[in-house]
């Protein structure tokens, strides 16, 4: 039988209208959809998909289930690996990972993995409303450090162990990054608290407002009794480029656009949290982020939205998907572009002008790619004299972050690396007994998947200590 | 959900609420900051701590209605719940090697200088306070102040309490005169905190200012809080959510804390604008 040579498109919003609109781009398979893309697969013997997985999904398996029409069966093969199917569907980048290993995709398109993963998991949502039951206890007790999806796949795999686990979330929202910093168009936030109840529903608590390092150390963790702690508490504090002009107002962070937005609902009609919309917006970065936030700055109602990245379209380090995405609506890509200084407006005959102190301009320089560096990516260098000035009233820093300082500051004997980031060995074990870590707080900004990975070793690592313990 | 255990009117805009939040009261220290939101949807905001009780498990903070969560706040009587507490959050104050301490309060800093005050006077240094106020219908905390305070002068912009003038006054009389603190610490509106530096500066005394800049989260992770330092001839990004509020007085650049705080003017008066409108239609 000949196989389609391509994979089935997914059904999206229209560019021209989603720019306007906070709902999701992506419309997700209907199941005639997904029985088609099923049947791509070849159910090859080695299965290489499954080790490009960062928590190892029996793929094919469940892709059985859908070409058998048992979307159910679908969805309990893939929870015995993802606590957040829904998310994953998502937001993985798995033209990187499961999809680039997929047999099918030597001589054509991959199998559309993710986009499967996510109409298995929307059709349970949508189709069972029984949650699971929560198994049979064991006794013993972990904490788990922030509501992320290190944190949250952790918790999920300890509590379908039978451990009681608490997590600890320092805002009043749980899921981490995935509802401060991943917009509603591409993650919807009732998704996200779907896969939260479903956690609670396991026996997971979930206490909001806890800084640990602040309200709570990892040192009282244990006094309250806990046998062990998982630290997930992201990444950390935003980086700034140290150019002049960046505390002129209309200048932000990725993370504090992107929170204003999301987790303080700013994009709503009457939001109760300020941000600035509309306008011209240059979004510094060319990372997952940056698309985040200039698409946001878009839907906000800015008449342009430019990206600003030092290298090319080559180097991009954000998602394909997204890219692509981003160009469709119109972002305008500002390739091989560097800031130098963010300008802002200083009425000299009155300080009190209120528009002193604004954004109004960034001046930048072009920059040519010379020799890869020690990672393998070209060198941007600056070439001289190409200064110019882009006409913008809000600019957004999405540069990367350092680690947060709070648990590092108050735990004893919890080594770090010259970045911050906690030291762990291969099972996420720290420089202290009993004390876990994972996703951004250990290897700074990364992935979704490869925090949810990260939070699943730990997982069975704790499950190992405690058993022998 | 936090429930109000005690509130006080302590002037028209001042007001004091108890607020039961065990974990906090067992953590709070003088310096230190909490984040809370009134309802579900609400906007983040800071209050310093000014007090609390590890025993009741109660902490207490005093705010100014200046805005339309403030506003939000104050409608809420006791027995009521807020949404979210959050805290204890930053850095302490720094008290270890301090004997002799002038504390100046402006207005509604005066709730937060008072428990940095009482600290010291517990620690048995010698404290003086000088606090400032618009005019005595403004003025708060006043037997507090002077019950923890080895000498404390008490101003009103108007005169019309206290001494007529602003904190800078005395504060420089006090150093004219010979008196030698270990440190000055400062806490009240920006523009105040920046003269309270410039009076000090020819004595040579270190002075600690407390920032209060808009924040969102305030653990850490936006980033919104920044301002700027001038450290031998440096400048230095600061977040005062992890690295302050306190800092080095000498080191932070004012002007652009003042004009980073008006960022949203706009909004914000609108916003209480609305909040004043629903609250007089309900």
């Amino acid at each position: 039988m000949a196989v389609d040579p391509k994979k089935h498109e997914m059904p999206t919003q229209a560019p021209e209208v989603r720019a306007h609109n906070f709902s999701e781009v992506a419309l997700g398979y209907t199941a005639e959809i997904a029985v088609e893309e099923a049947k791509r697969c070849l159910n090859c013997k080695n299965k290489p998909c499954v080790q490009g997985c960062p928590v190892n999904i029996n793929i094919p398996d469940f892709i059985s289930h859908i070409k058998n029409g048992d979307f159910e069966g679908a969805y309990t093969e893939i929870t015995k690996s993802s606590s957040l199917p829904a998310v994953c569907g998502r937001v993985c980048p798995q033209e990187t990972q499961c999809e680039s290993k997929c047999t099918l995709g030597i001589r054509f398109e991959p199998v559309g993995i993710g986009r499967l993963e996510r109409f298995v998991a929307d059709y349970h949502n949508e189709h069972v409303k029984e949650q699971p039951i929560p198994p049979k206890s064991n006794g013993h007790r972990v904490a788990v450090v922030g509501s992320g999806p290190s944190g949250l796949t952790c918790a999920g795999d300890l509590a379908k162990k039978g451990y009681k686990v608490t997590v600890y979330e320092a805002l009043h929202t749980a899921g981490g990054v995935l509802v401060y910093g991943i917009p509603e168009f591409r993650l919807p936030k009732a998704i996200v608290a779907k896969e939260v109840e479903a956690l609670m529903a396991l026996g997971v608590d979930i206490e909001p407002n806890v800084v640990i390092g602040k309200t709570l150390t990892i040192d009282e963790l244990f006094e309250m009794g806990y046998e062990a702690v998982f630290i997930g508490s992201g990444a950390g504090l935003p980086n700034f480029m140290g150019i002049p002009g960046e505390s002129l107002k209309g200048v932000y962070s990725a993370n504090e656009f992107l929170t204003r937005s999301n987790l303080m609902k700013a994009y709503l009609d009457d939001p109760h949290t300020p941000i600035m919309k509309g306008g011209k917006v240059a979004v510094v970065g060319g990372g997952n982020v940056a698309m985040d936030a200039a698409r946001t700055a878009l839907r906000l109602g800015a008449e342009k939205v430019y990206i600003v990245y030092r290298r090319s379209m080559e180097e991009i380090p954000a998602r394909k998907e997204e890219v692509e995405h981003a160009i469709e609506e119109g972002i305008d890509f500002q390739i091989l572009r560097n800031p130098v200084e963010i300008l802002g407006y200083n009425n000299p005959d009155d300080p009190r002008d209120p528009k002193n102190g604004f954004v109004t301009g960034m001046r930048c320089i072009k920059m040519e790619l010379g020799e890869p560096d020690a990672k393998g990516r070209r060198r941007p260098i600056p070439i001289e004299g190409s200064e110019f000035v882009l006409d913008v009233d809000t600019v957004i820093m999405s540069i990367g972050t350092s680690p947060n300082p709070l648990i590092k500051n108050t735990t004893k004997g919890l080594d770090v690396n010259s970045h911050g980031g906690i030291i762990v060995s291969e099972d996420g074990l720290t420089s202290r007994e009993a004390v876990y870590a994972g996703g951004d707080a250990v290897t700074g900004a990364a992935t979704v998947i490869s925090a949810m990975g990260a939070g699943k070793t730990a997982a069975s690592a704790i499950d190992k200590y405690l058993m022998n313990k | 959900m936090y429930r109000i255990a005690c509130k006080k009117v302590l002037n028209p805009t001042v007001t004091q609420m108890e607020i039961e939040a065990p974990l906090v009261a067992a953590k709070a220290k003088p310096g230190q900051f909490i984040i809370l939101r009134v309802d579900a949807d609400g906007e983040r905001i800071p209050l310093t701590v000014a007090g609390c009780d590890p025993e009741k498990g109660t902490v207490k903070i005093i705010f100014q209605v200046v805005g339309a969560t403030t506003e939000c706040l104050n409608h809420k009587n006791e027995g009521e719940y807020i949404q979210d507490f959050v805290g204890p959050l930053g850095v302490a104050t720094h008290t270890e090697g301090i004997n002799k301490v002038c504390i100046v309060g402006g207005g509604v800093g005066c709730a937060i200088a008072m428990p940095v005050a009482q600290e010291f006077h517990r620690l048995g240094a010698n404290v003086t306070s000088i606090i400032g106020f618009r005019n005595k219908d403004l003025v708060i905390l006043e037997e507090e102040f002077r019950a923890c305070s080895d000498k404390m002068v008490l101003m009103t912009d108007d005169g019309s309490y206290g001494r007529h003038g602003n904190v800078t006054v005395p504060l420089k009389e006090l150093l004219e005169g010979g008196e030698r603190y270990d440190a000055i610490i400062t806490i009240g509106p920006l523009i105040m905190m920046k003269f309270v530096v410039k009076t000090a500066e020819p004595f040579g005394i270190p002075v600690t200012v407390s920032m209060n800049p808009i924040m969102i989260d305030g653990t850490g992770m936006c980033g919104g809080c920044r301002l700027t330092l001038n450290r031998n001839g440096e400048k230095i990004t600061k977040f005062a959510c992890v690295d302050g509020p306190d800092f080095n007085g000498y080191e932070v650049d004012f002007d652009e804390a003042m004009s980073r705080g008006r960022m949203y003017a706009d909004f914000e008066r609108h916003a209480y604008d609305e909040a004043c409108n629903l609250f007089k239609k309900a």
